[in-house]
């Protein structure tokens, strides 16, 4: 299984730092969910997309994570050399990870 | 217990129209705000004010004007925009004609100034950058451009003085919806927890359809019904800050709690601290609750004090962004457009001005995110080559460079396209709010 079945994201931009947020559709999947995706593990599957550190931060009534990612948008909307300057694609790739 | 509906009319620069005169004539509105500022936006018009002083407010004002101002008129609506961009009064004496053309007697329009500090950037020269933490003055190109995210001080007082039409310069977007609630309930300034219920009731409905569905459908597990027919959203607020998102019945998209969910914590970073001009925002114990189809409560949000200083955009030029692209089809198309990128790379090497950041991407396989492998079994491949230089021939030159594989390449090459881009960068500061005058215009037809 994917984290596709299980949660959405949405990401945004602010500068150079990109945050993703992963909802869970169903409350009973936070756990697992949150257990998985520690800032760590976030880090590792962006590879060298996230040159800085990543954060979390928790909202467990919404079902959902957030991610803030620094020096993550090659310089950002306004300087990068990326066809996706705004990064607004980079969610979407977190939603392969196995469950 | 008194409370009033404000809608959201659009939520980027080029948004569509369609959706907010339908909200204007169906939504038994008191307040529909355009939010039309992103963070370089304002830059581009400063740059466009400095060719030409008549210019420098939105593209798409006029355009919009002049089907919203009879549909205000009618249906007693105030406006409320930002899209006075680097030029509100400008922009006010536009509408004000465009009024008048119109036939809309005693029609007040206003523009809120004092955002704008490009002319006394220097002043600032030895502030740190956000983003670098380095000093302004490192930057070393011609700073043209600084304007501040106000808050909702100019918005109120042109409410106060029975504004309708209120167009301003740089405002925070959820400044433009928090400012009808603190006219309109009288809510204190420094009352936090109202502050914050209105900031977030304005994050909610800043970004206009994406909280509708429009930036939510992912066909077979998050459908949404009827997204050609996308509608705006609403909120409906009584004077103790307690109400409901929403949207119009016979429009397409909608409003879940999942929906709601996204949009709050888009672009936030710690949502118990999320700074504006107006308070600290805390987003952290926000919840939402389905009232009925499309209707969504909201409750929970909280916020302190405001900081002490406004931030400051600074925008600069920044050199060029020179780019092409090119397409190979059929059989082993991958490896010609890999060759053809092997190629590109070649010819810009040990050339006599310096090109950075220099990215040769295939278009379909890893030009949004490099997972490090290539599949070979596909039908099309589409080479992308980008990078940056210090003059716009330099960056031609790189455009060129791809366009030239049609005849100096692999062969099939096809579809290719060239462009060159000025880069203007912003650099952000703080700077103390008692710096800043705000001053509010009017003009009445």
């Amino acid at each position: 299984m994917k984290l596709w079945e299980i949660a959405h994201v949405r990401t945004g931009d602010k500068g150079n730092i990109s945050n993703v947020s992963v909802t869970v559709y169903d409350p009973e999947h936070f756990k697992i969910v949150s257990e998985k995706l520690t800032p760590e593990f976030i880090k590792k599957w962006f590879g060298k997309q996230v040159l800085g550190e990543v954060k979390r931060y928790d909202l467990p009534q919404l079902g959902a994570l957030n991610f803030v990612m620094y020096d993550a948008l090659g310089g950002g909307v306004t300087s990068s050399t990326a066809l996706d300057k705004h990064g607004k694609t980079l969610g979407a790739y977190l939603l392969n990870i196995p469950f | 217990m008194k409370k009033i509906r404000i809608g959201s009319g659009a939520g980027y620069a080029g948004d569509r129209l369609e959706p907010a005169l339908e909200l204007m004539e169906h939504g038994n509105l008191n307040y529909i705000c355009f939010e039309g500022l992103a963070e370089r936006t304002i830059a581009l018009a400063q740059k466009a004010k400095k060719a030409d002083p008549e210019k420098g407010y939105n593209d798409l004002l006029l355009y919009r004007m002049e089907k919203v101002l009879p549909l205000a008129h009618k249906n007693k609506i105030k406006v409320i925009t930002n899209m006075g961009a680097a030029n509100p009064k400008k922009a006010m004496e536009e509408v004000a004609k465009l009024a008048t053309t119109l036939g809309l007697k005693n029609l007040k329009v206003a523009a809120v100034l004092g955002d704008d500090i490009s002319n006394k950037i220097q002043d600032y020269i030895r502030e740190t950058v956000i983003e670098t933490g380095q000093p302004l003055s490192e930057i070393n190109k011609e700073l043209f451009s600084a304007n501040a995210y106000l808050g909702s001080d100019g918005i109120v007082e042109a409410l106060s003085n029975d504004a309708d039409i209120i167009i301003t310069g740089r405002v925070a977007d959820p400044s433009l919806f928090l400012a009808p609630l603190l006219y309109e309930f009288g809510w204190e300034k420094t009352d936090w927890e109202k502050m914050g219920i209105g900031t977030m009731i304005g994050h909610l409905l800043e970004c206009a359809g994406q909280v509708t569905g429009g930036y939510f459908a992912d066909p077979g597990v998050k459908e949404v019904p009827n997204l050609w027919n996308l509608g705006f959203p609403l909120v409906e607020v009584n004077e103790v800050g307690k109400g409901f998102i929403t949207k119009l019945d016979n429009t397409g998209g909608m409003v879940t709690t999942a929906t709601c969910t996204e949009q709050l914590l888009y672009e936030i970073h710690d949502p118990e601290n999320y700074l504006t001009p107006d308070c600290t925002a805390d987003f952290s114990k926000v919840t939402f609750k389905e009232l009925q189809k499309d209707t969504i409560e909201f409750s929970g949000a909280s916020g302190k004090s405001a900081t002490a200083t406004h931030k400051v955009s600074v925008g600069y030029l920044n050199g060029f962004i020179g780019e092409g692209q090119i397409s190979y089809g059929g059989p082993n198309c991958v490896a010609r457009a890999l060759l053809a990128k092997e190629i590109v790379e070649k010819r810009l090497e040990n050339l006599s001005f310096p090109i950075s950041e220099l990215r040769c991407d295939l278009i379909g396989i890893n030009s949004l995110f490099d997972k490090g492998e290539i599949p070979k079994d596909i039908n099309e491949a589409r080479l992308r080559v980008a990078g940056k230089t210090n003059t716009k021939e330099q960056a031609q030159f790189i455009a060129n460079e791809v366009e030239t594989l049609y005849t100096n390449g692999p062969y099939g090459g096809g579809g290719a396209t060239k462009k060159v881009d000025e880069i203007i960068s912003i650099a952000s500061i703080l700077v103390p709010k008692d710096d800043f005058e705000i001053n509010v215009l009017y003009k009445t037809t």
